[in-house]
C-alpha cells in the first residue's frame, strides 16, 4: 500500500478515495483533441509514393500518398478540399502508427 | 502360396522368444523417451526447462501416468522430411491421476524439432482431447512449440483448426487448462486463448501472434520476447494468463491445488473436503475502517469466512481492483468474486468487468456456487474507458449473474452506489440471498455526489456554500448511506453482524444445495463480447 507521504486517491462520484494505482492506470493515454489538419499514418508501413508536392491544392479524395502495409498498397486520400502545408515523409521511409506524414490546411 | 509365408512366419517366431520381443520393445520405448536426443535435453535443461515427460510426471501422481501413440510417425514427404525420423513426432500424449482425479494431457516436446506441429502430431494431441471429451474429465495441454511445421504446410494448419473446434466443442463441458513452458506463437496461442486457464511462468513462457523479429523489420520496434509476450506481460497487462509461478514447479503446485477445487465435468460437483474452522486470528469486524474513503484488502474479509482461512485466487495480477477465485465452504468449493478497495477504490471497469463475467460463467458452467462481496463506489470515470468500451464491458457482468443458475448470495460490506449495484449480483439479477453488513451504504450514488445534484439550489444560495455542502452531505448520508432504505424493500434479505457471516454464508449454501430454476430454451444466448 501506498506509504503516507505518496497517498493515491480516486474521485467517483465527487467521493475521494485513498487506494492505489495499478500499472495499466498509471500508463493510460490521455485523450487530445483529434487535428483534422494532420495526416497520420492508421498503419505501420512503408512510403511507397509522394503523389503531391508542398503548395498544391486538391480536392477531397484525390490520392496522396502510397503506403505499403500488410503486403497491400494502401491510398492514402485528401479528407476534404485544401492545400498541402508540409510534408514529413520521403519515398521508402519506414513509418510507425500514427506518424505526422503530411500537414494540411482547408481551401473554400 | 500360403504354406510359404506360414513356414517362413514361423520360423520366426520360432527364434525370437517373447523375451527378446520384449527387450525389443523397451528398446524402441527409450529411444522415443529420449525425445530429440541427448544434445537437445541438454539445451532445453539449459534453458531452465524440463523436457515433455518430465513436466507430466511431475504434475500427475507417482507411477499413474500412461503414454499413447509413443510410434506415431510424422507425416511430412517433402523437403526431404521423408528420411528424417522425429521421436512421437513432438509431442507426449497420456492419461494419469491428480490426487486420485483421472485427467488426460498431451504435452509439446521442444527438443523434437522444436516442438513444431505437423498432421501427425496435431492428429495425436486431437486423438487425447476427444477421449477427454467422451470420458467427460479434465484436459491439460503442455505448449512448448516453435509453431507451425513450415515443411508440411497447410496439413500443419488443418492440425490447428482441429485443435481449436475442439477446444470450442470441449468448452463448458470439461474442464481445458493450458500450460504454457516454452514458445507458443502465432496461431498456437488460440487453443490456449480458447480453455479455462492458462498458466504461465517467469523467463519461459512466451505468447504472440506476431514475433519481435517481424515486429522489428516491419514497424522498426525493437522489443525482447519478454517484454512482448513474457509472463508477466499476460498475467499483469493482456489477462490472457490466470496463473503466474516463478519456476515449473511452482507452476504445477498451482495446476494441482486448481485441480482440487473443480470438478472432473459440468454434471459433477467438485470433491468436498472435511470442513474446517477459519483461523481464528482474522477479526472479521476489526478488517474494515468505519470511514468508507478508506481502503482495506478485501481478501482478508474472503481468509476470514472460508475454510481453514484459504483463499485460492485467479489472475492476481490483472484487474486487480476486483478479486475472483476459489475457497471451501463447509469442505464444498465456492468461487468467490469481491471488489478490492486497496487497488483503484474498487471500481468496475472494462478489465474487471471481463475478468469478473469469465468467473462468474466458469462457476456457473461447473456447478460451483458464487459468493460475492460488494464495496463498490461505482464505474471509472474517463475517456479512456469510455472509449475502451466500457459499456459493452460492464454489460458482461451484468450477463454472466443475470445467465446464472448456480446458487448466488451476495453480502455487501460498505459501499453499493449507482449501476456497480444493479451489477455485483443484486436481487433484481436474481440473486438467491442478499445480506449487508450495518456498515452498508446502498444509494444510487455516494452521498458527496449526490448532495451536489439534489442540493444544487440550497447549496449555490447558501451564504457559505461549502458549509452548506458538508451539511447536505451529512444529511444525506444519515438519510440514505445505509442498509435500511434497501432493506426496507425487501432489497436486502437480512441486515447482518460482521462476525455472523460466515454462519449466515453457510446456512444460506445449505438451503441452496439443491436449487433449481427453469431457463427458457434457446440455442445460445449473445452476451456483449
Amino acid at each position: 500500500m501506498a506509504d503516507q507521504e505518496n497517498k493515491q486517491y480516486i474521485i467517483v462520484h465527487s467521493a475521494k478515495y485513498e487506494t492505489t494505482y495499478t500499472k495499466k492506470y498509471l500508463n493510460r493515454k490521455v485523450w487530445e483533441e483529434p487535428n483534422f489538419n494532420l495526416i497520420k499514418s492508421y498503419i505501420p508501413g512503408t512510403i511507397v509514393d509522394i503523389l503531391v508536392k508542398e503548395g498544391q491544392v486538391l480536392k477531397a479524395g484525390d490520392s496522396i500518398i502510397v503506403l505499403e502495409a500488410m503486403k497491400m498498397l494502401n491510398d492514402v486520400q485528401m479528407p476534404f478540399k485544401g492545400k498541402v502545408v508540409k510534408i514529413h515523409i520521403e519515398k521508402g521511409q519506414k513509418i510507425p502508427k500514427n506518424f505526422v506524414m503530411m500537414e494540411i490546411e482547408p481551401v473554400k | 502360396m500360403n504354406s510359404i509365408c506360414y513356414d517362413h512366419f514361423n520360423q520366426k517366431t520360432k527364434s525370437m522368444s517373447l523375451k527378446r520381443s520384449i527387450l525389443d520393445l523397451r528398446k524402441r520405448k527409450d529411444e522415443v523417451r529420449l525425445g530429440g536426443g541427448e544434445e537437445a535435453i541438454e539445451k532445453q535443461a539449459a534453458m531452465g526447462k524440463l523436457t515433455a515427460r518430465e513436466r507430466i510426471l511431475a504434475i500427475v501422481d507417482e507411477g499413474s501416468f500412461h503414454e499413447y501413440d509413443m510410434f506415431v510417425e510424422h507425416a511430412g514427404t517433402d523437403f526431404d522430411m521423408g528420411n528424417k525420423v522425429l521421436a512421437g513426432d513432438g509431442v507426449v500424449i497420456g492419461t494419469g491421476t491428480i490426487y486420485g482425479s483421472p485427467v488426460c494431457l498431451f504435452a509439446q516436446d521442444f527438443t523434437v524439432a522444436g516442438g513444431s506441429l505437423g498432421l501427425s502430431h496435431a492428429r495425436k494431441i486431437t486423438k487425447i482431447m476427444d477421449h477427454a471429451l467422451k470420458m467427460r474429465v479434465p484436459l491439460i495441454g503442455i505448449n512448448d512449440s516453435g509453431g507451425a511445421r513450415i515443411q508440411e504446410g497447410v496439413n500443419s494448419l488443418a492440425g490447428y483448426g482441429e485443435i481449436f473446434f475442439r477446444n470450442t466443442l470441449s468448452s463448458g463441458v470439461i474442464p481445458q487448462i493450458s500450460v504454457i513452458l516454452g514458445p507458443c506463437a502465432g496461431g498456437a496461442v488460440y487453443s490456449p486463448a480458447l480453455t479455462d486457464f492458462v498458466f504461465v511462468v517467469e523467463n519461459i513462457s512466451k505468447m504472440f501472434i506476431t514475433g519481435p523479429a517481424v515486429i522489428k523489420s516491419v514497424l522498426g520496434e525493437d522489443i525482447s520476447m519478454e517484454a512482448l509476450g513474457g509472463a508477466r506481460v499476460h498475467a499483469e497487462i493482456t489477462g490472457n494468463a490466470h496463473f503466474f509461478a516463478l519456476s515449473e514447479k511452482e507452476c504445477f503446485e498451482q495446476i494441482k491445488t486448481l485441480i482440487s477445487y473443480i470438478p472432473w465435468n459440468n454434471t459433477q460437483r467438485a470433491k468436498s473436503f472435511p470442513p474446517k474452522e477459519p483461523k481464528t486470528k482474522l477479526k472479521i469486524e476489526n478488517i474494515v475502517p468505519a470511514d468508507a474513503r478508506l481502503p482495506y484488502d478485501i481478501r482478508d474479509i474472503i481468509k476470514s469466512i472460508t475454510d481453514s482461512s484459504e483463499f485460492f485466487e485467479i489472475m492476481e495480477l490483472f484487474a486487480a481492483n476486483i478479486v475472483i477465485g476459489f475457497g471451501r465452504m463447509n469442505g464444498e468449493t465456492v468461487g468467490f468474486v469481491a471488489n478490492q478497495p486497496m487497488v483503484l477504490a474498487g471500481v468496475l471497469d472494462c478489465d474487471s468487468s471481463d475478468k469478473a463475467a469469465r468467473f462468474i460463467r466458469y462457476c456457473n458452467a461447473f456447478n460451483i456456487p458464487i459468493i460475492t462481496l460488494e464495496d463498490m463506489p461505482g464505474y471509472l470515470p474517463g475517456v479512456d474507458q469510455e472509449h475502451a468500451g466500457v459499456i459493452r464491458h460492464g454489460a458482461k457482468i451484468l450477463y454472466s449473474y443475470s445467465e446464472a443458475t448456480v446458487p448466488k448470495i451476495t453480502v455487501i460490506i460498505r459501499k453499493a452506489y449507482g449501476g456497480g449495484y444493479i451489477a455485483m449480483n443484486s436481487r433484481h439479477l436474481r440473486a438467491d440471498f442478499v445480506f449487508a453488513w450495518p456498515s452498508a451504504e446502498i444509494a444510487v450514488m455516494g452521498p458527496e455526489g449526490a448532495a451536489n445534484i439534489v442540493f444544487r439550489k440550497e447549496i449555490a444560495e447558501a451564504a457559505n456554500p461549502e458549509a452548506m455542502r458538508q451539511q447536505k452531505i451529512q444529511e444525506y448520508k444519515d438519510k440514505f448511506a445505509n442498509p435500511y432504505v434497501a432493506a426496507s424493500k425487501g432489497y436486502i434479505d437480512e441486515v447482518i453482524e460482521p462476525k455472523e457471516t460466515r454462519k449466515i454464508l453457510l446456512h444460506a449454501l445449505q438451503i441452496s444445495t439443491h436449487k433449481d430454476v427453469p431457463a427458457p430454451a434457446k440455442k445460445h444466448g449473445l452476451p456483449p463480447f
